[in-house]
């Protein structure tokens, strides 16, 4: 019987392909494009102001709303906040990644990456919440602070304005230093994969040819590995630009794009609006990966 | 040859330990300037050991690496005058042809004018005139080697290194590739030290052949004088197919039971109580088997004593049906005495 299932199936080959990849499929176009589909056309919706009932007829009247100061504020911040998570991330992950890739033995090579992810098994609430813990004013790292007798220092970027707060628990500077701890994995790892594939007899010729390491590396390396560094940006910067937990536990009052959209579509009620704050970070999305896409980032995937 | 004194490359006592791996042990080594020398041995034998201390990717244990007399063992490889062709190329996939020839010039700030002459006499020289805007991916196996030996050849090195680079190729391909590199050694005149572990490849391209084997060398000479005079049983069987004799077979012919070998195409299979000249060695067999080549034939002869001999001999005037049916007969060796070769053991 089952002998008989198997030549049936042997036989065709296209039927084998439509059962492997048909529940996927339809999950992708259903739930997932489905979804997203359902919160396009709900950003076309506007609600009313004054029942708070959504009308369901075409307006891009919550469109415009996007464009108020306080949201415009809103984007402009979470895309800093993005970039700037992105760019510290890439040079934080870039030695460790290459040392697991080029110089490390074996054992060394699996307990290093067993290190990187190993955070990634346990909850992400759980890691913010105790960050919020090591942040607070009396937390782990004030007492280093004051240890290394920095708190001059500390107070003062505490201070400014645009990134300080009462204390790093609860301010950007925080929530900066807690985002790049949370998506450093996310960097490491494909920037490892395309270091990896670069054979160590490219390093060697390089050296050969006159190529003094830093120049190795200018030349040769980096090119090599920046398709790399360009898909762990996807994942830090898409990541950042969504994410409304850390702003909710770390931030302060300043909405980010997650919150806002977080808060719209509860307390707010107003689903349209939420829908339409989304449709910016897609975009803005969107037209990263093209630019990745551009300069080979996905052959490192 | 500019100052035959100076060795291009001389090695002093070197030994290269990984933990208790002995892959290089006491090499004692002079190439001469301008020489085509190969490095022939089975893997692991230690050749590519001692091809990558000369360019500065391992350094040796113990012992001293001297270039033109210059002690180079401890330099990194970009401060030797040494450049390699690399197995698998190792081109630089994310740059031209053009870019990967000119990159040691690049890295030595030539003037553009100048690295694009000079990449062009490169390409020249490689025959591939007209590929430099391609990229390393759009190129066959065969052409990634000449690009890989023109970036190695732009920057006039002293010494060129070799490493199998023509192991990945197909065989028609490799034969021309053979014949390619001794004529752009003989034209630009530089040191060639080529690692191989295919010995027909070493007997066509080299000056010298230094055969290797568990991390030392066994035997330095020309192609010649290696394949017609082994001197160990291991030269005689890993250089060319070889008859090693031994014992009471070896004892009948020459009067010693001391190891001795003998080529297959040296031997001349002759009728049963055929004569021979005064310097030839007679020896008396029976045919066990018979493998018609086309181009020659291979007898597997068993002489007295008790040894197999293997003979081959070219088909001059035989067909497949004649040689067959020697199969099973009686017949009686003769070769010349010179050409024996003691190997000891």
């Amino acid at each position: 019987m089952l002998n008989r299932a198997s030549t049936y199936l042997y036989q065709r080959p296209k039927l084998i392909l439509a059962l492997l990849l048909g529940p996927p499929m339809i999950y992708m176009l259903v739930v997932y494009l489905g979804s997203l589909f359902a919160l396009l056309v709900n950003s076309f919706y506007a609600i009313d102001g004054f029942t708070g009932q959504i009308v369901r007829k075409f307006t891009l009247s919550t469109y415009a709303q996007i464009f108020s100061i306080a949201n415009r504020e809103i984007f402009f911040r979470t895309a800093g906040m993005a970039a700037a998570v992105t760019v510290v991330d890439a040079l934080l992950a870039f030695p460790l990644a290459y040392y697991i890739a080029k110089f490390s033995s074996p054992r060394i090579k699996t307990w290093l990456l067993i290190a990187v992810t190993l955070p990634l098994w346990s909850s992400y609430l759980v890691r913010v919440y105790a960050w919020k813990l090591i942040l607070a004013k009396e937390g782990i790292l004030s007492w280093f602070i004051n240890l290394l007798q920095l708190d001059g220092l500390l107070n003062w970027l505490l201070s400014i304005e645009s990134i300080g707060g009462s204390s790093l628990a609860i301010s950007p500077l925080g929530m900066f230093i807690v985002f790049i701890y949370i998506w450093l994995p996310y960097m490491i790892i494909p920037i490892q994969t395309s270091l990896e594939r670069v054979p160590k007899s490219l390093l060697e010729a390089s050296s050969d040819l006159g190529a003094k390491p830093l120049q190795t590396f200018r030349t040769v390396i980096l090119p090599l590995a920046f398709p790399g560094v360009v898909a762990g940006s996807i994942f830090t910067f898409s990541l950042t630009l969504g994410d409304f937990i850390i702003p909710l536990a770390i931030g302060n009052s300043k909405f980010f794009i997650g919150q806002a959209v977080y808060s719209y579509q509860g307390t707010g009620g107003n689903v349209p609006l939420a829908a339409a704050m989304t449709m910016g970070p897609v975009v803005i999305m969107v037209i990263y990966l093209l630019i990745a896409r551009r300069l080979g980032a996905f052959d490192a995937l | 040859m500019t100052n035959p004194s100076t060795p291009a490359i001389r090695f002093d006592q070197v030994s290269r330990y990984f933990g208790e791996v002995k892959a290089v042990d006491h090499v004692e080594l002079e190439i001469g300037d301008g020489e085509f020398f190969s490095m022939l041995g089975p893997s692991g034998s230690g050749k590519t050991t001692c091809l990558r201390m000369i360019a500065g990717f391992d350094t040796p244990t113990s012992g001293q690496i001297y270039l033109y007399g210059q002690d180079v063992s401890n330099l990194p490889p970009y401060e030797r005058s040494v450049n390699t062709v690399f197995q698998d190329y190792a081109l630089f996939p994310h740059m031209t042809v053009g870019d990967n020839i000119a990159y040691g010039l690049m890295i030595k700030k030539v003037s553009k004018p100048e690295q694009k002459k000079r990449v062009a006499e490169m390409l020249e020289l490689v025959k591939l005139s007209g590929f430099a805007g391609r990229k390393p991916s759009q190129l066959s196996g065969g052409q990634r080697q000449r690009v890989a030996l023109a970036r190695a050849l732009i920057n006039h090195p002293k010494v060129l290194l070799l490493d199998e680079p023509l192991g990945a190729l197909d065989l028609k391909l490799r034969q021309q590739m053979q014949v390619e590199l001794k004529s752009i050694q003989q034209r630009v005149g530089i040191t060639f030290i080529f690692v191989t572990h295919d010995q027909e490849e070493a007997l066509t391209m080299s000056d010298r052949i230094a055969v290797f084997n568990e991390g030392k060398i066994i035997q330095i000479g020309s192609p010649a004088e290696i394949y017609e005079k082994p001197a160990s049983p291991f030269v005689a069987s890993f250089v060319g197919t070889s008859n090693l004799v031994s014992g009471e077979a070896a004892k009948r012919i020459t009067g010693s039971e001391q190891m001795f070998s003998i080529r297959p195409e040296k031997i001349h299979l002759g009728s049963e109580n055929s004569a021979a000249d005064k310097d030839m060695i007679s020896v008396d067999g029976v045919v066990r088997d018979v493998v018609y080549l086309g181009l020659f034939t291979r007898y597997l002869v068993e002489i007295e004593g008790g040894t197999d001999l293997v003979v081959v001999e070219q088909n001059l005037k035989t067909t497949s049906m004649d040689v067959l049916s020697v199969r099973g007969q009686k017949v009686r060796l003769h070769w010349h005495k010179d050409h024996i070769s003691r190997v000891g053991g």
